[in-house]
């Protein structure tokens, strides 16, 4: 059969066949994960070219500290890596599907492809939790000499310098009462909340733990735009990849491949789904490991 | 020989063969490769965020410890494109066409990077407003001792 000594001997250039061996298809699709990668890493570049114009940049550990149902607890890097292990696997079960359409074999391929499209779905389901837990989860911030309670958004970020004791006192008295009751609340669940409205400002501040309550200034704004950006335009490739994979597994179950004979375009959408991991690698490494 | 019997497509001359048994080692082994390399970057990452929890984070120290995370990520990547997308095995001009016009992103990064770099530096030495609103806290009092502190990140 064919080896690597066939490869030399084959005169590629003369005609009548691909010179690279390729099906056209499968050479756009890697011409046009070439350009894509130039667009992420665009991205991703323009981000770390803000980030080393700042002084400050808020801290990864500080930002990406949840897990589903942990409540408060500091889990740095936890929920996100739950997520890259599903874009592993996920990646696993594409290449098995892949294979399963170089043996012809129907009902592999159609198991491995759903297998990836549960992988995706599961990782657009993290991603929606974690954007949710970012947008309403609120923080203490000090803002013109009063504590306000911010969300990490596309206009704010609420994780900026760390504000000493004596200063948060002083921005609480100027405080008004509804974001005082709320940062007790927070802290304190055994008081009704209408026992709290009937309150004093000071009783309510005397309930305040200050080294517990974290007050920062607000962090750097680009924050918000550069990570809902990126990690939106990735979640948008692995939704298209999601119904790239459904379609295929549409068209697979009702045995165009099988008429055709060959299974190349479960080998093309398995490329754009590798290109999804990997984007995923390195948006990891920019917003969360460094 | 040269044109062999060909199911697959008519612009594909040959095929890679690769045994059931074959296949399955190659997939499982590099499987764990990139499990053990995301697990090796988790670890690292808690180190750095332990380091910065710390009295004194040194910046060199964290600093060593990203750069490697970059490198195993660029490992990551290797692996991820030459096995599971296959590209190891294409014809290498094939190959060529894909990696050599990546090879712009050494520049690209350099660039920007250095750029944004440069823009902070003239900033905090332009404005003193700027440098005393953003520093962070630990390093300004490093900064009235050494005065050639740079202030890195």
């Amino acid at each position: 059969m064919a080896t690597t000594a066939t490869t030399h001997q084959t005169k590629w250039w003369s005609g009548g066949k691909s010179p690279f061996n390729l099906e056209y298809g499968k050479l756009m699709m890697w011409y046009f994960l070439m350009s894509d990668a130039f667009t992420f890493g665009a991205f991703l570049i323009s981000y770390g070219s803000i980030r080393f114009s700042q002084n400050f940049w808020a801290d990864s550990n500080a930002v990406f500290n949840a897990f589903p149902g942990a409540g408060h607890a500091n889990l740095p890097l936890a929920f996100v890596s739950v997520m890259t292990f599903i874009l592993i696997i996920s990646s696993v079960t594409m290449v098995l599907a892949v294979h399963a359409g170089h043996n012809q074999d129907k009902n592999g391929v159609i198991k491995w492809i759903a297998w990836t499209i549960v992988g995706g779905l599961a990782f657009l389901g993290c991603q929606a939790w974690e954007w949710h837990h970012l947008i309403t989860g609120e923080h203490a911030v000090l803002v013109d000499g009063k504590i306000e309670l911010i969300g990490q958004t596309m206009r704010g970020n609420p994780w900026g310098r760390v504000v000493e004791g004596s200063a948060v006192m002083d921005a609480l008295r100027n405080t008004p009462k509804e974001t005082l009751m709320k940062l007790v609340e927070e802290h304190n669940h055994t008081v009704a909340p209408a026992q709290l409205a009937s309150m004093s400002n000071d009783n309510l501040i005397g309930m305040l733990n200050t080294a517990e309550m974290h007050v920062r200034e607000k962090g750097p704004i680009a924050f918000g735009g550069y990570f809902f950006g990126i990690t939106g335009f990735h979640g948008f490739h692995v939704f298209s990849g999601v119904i790239i994979n459904s379609i295929m597994l549409i068209m697979t179950s009702k045995g165009v491949f099988e008429r055709k004979g060959h299974y190349l375009m479960i080998e093309k959408a398995g490329l754009y789904w590798h290109f999804v991991d990997l984007v995923w690698v390195f948006v990891f490494l920019c917003f969360y490991l460094i | 020989m040269d044109h062999q019997q060909n199911t697959f497509s008519p612009e594909v001359t040959f095929q890679h063969h690769h045994s059931d048994a074959e296949f399955k080692k190659r997939v499982r082994k590099t499987t764990i490769l990139l499990s053990v390399i995301t697990i090796i970057e988790l670890g690292i990452g808690l180190t750095i965020y332990t380091l910065h929890k710390g009295e004194h984070p040194s910046p060199l120290l964290i600093l060593m410890f990203k750069g490697m995370v970059c490198i195993l990520t660029l490992a990551k990547a290797y692996y991820i494109v030459s096995v599971f997308m296959h590209l190891g095995d294409e014809i290498r001009n094939m190959i060529m066409t894909i990696v050599v016009p990546l090879s712009l992103f050494i520049w690209f990064i350099l660039a920007f990077i250095l750029d944004g770099n440069s823009y902070k530096n003239l900033r905090n030495k332009y404005d003193p407003h700027f440098k005393e609103s953003t520093m962070p806290v630990h390093e300004q009092k490093q900064d009235t001792i050494e005065l050639k502190h740079s202030g890195k990140e």
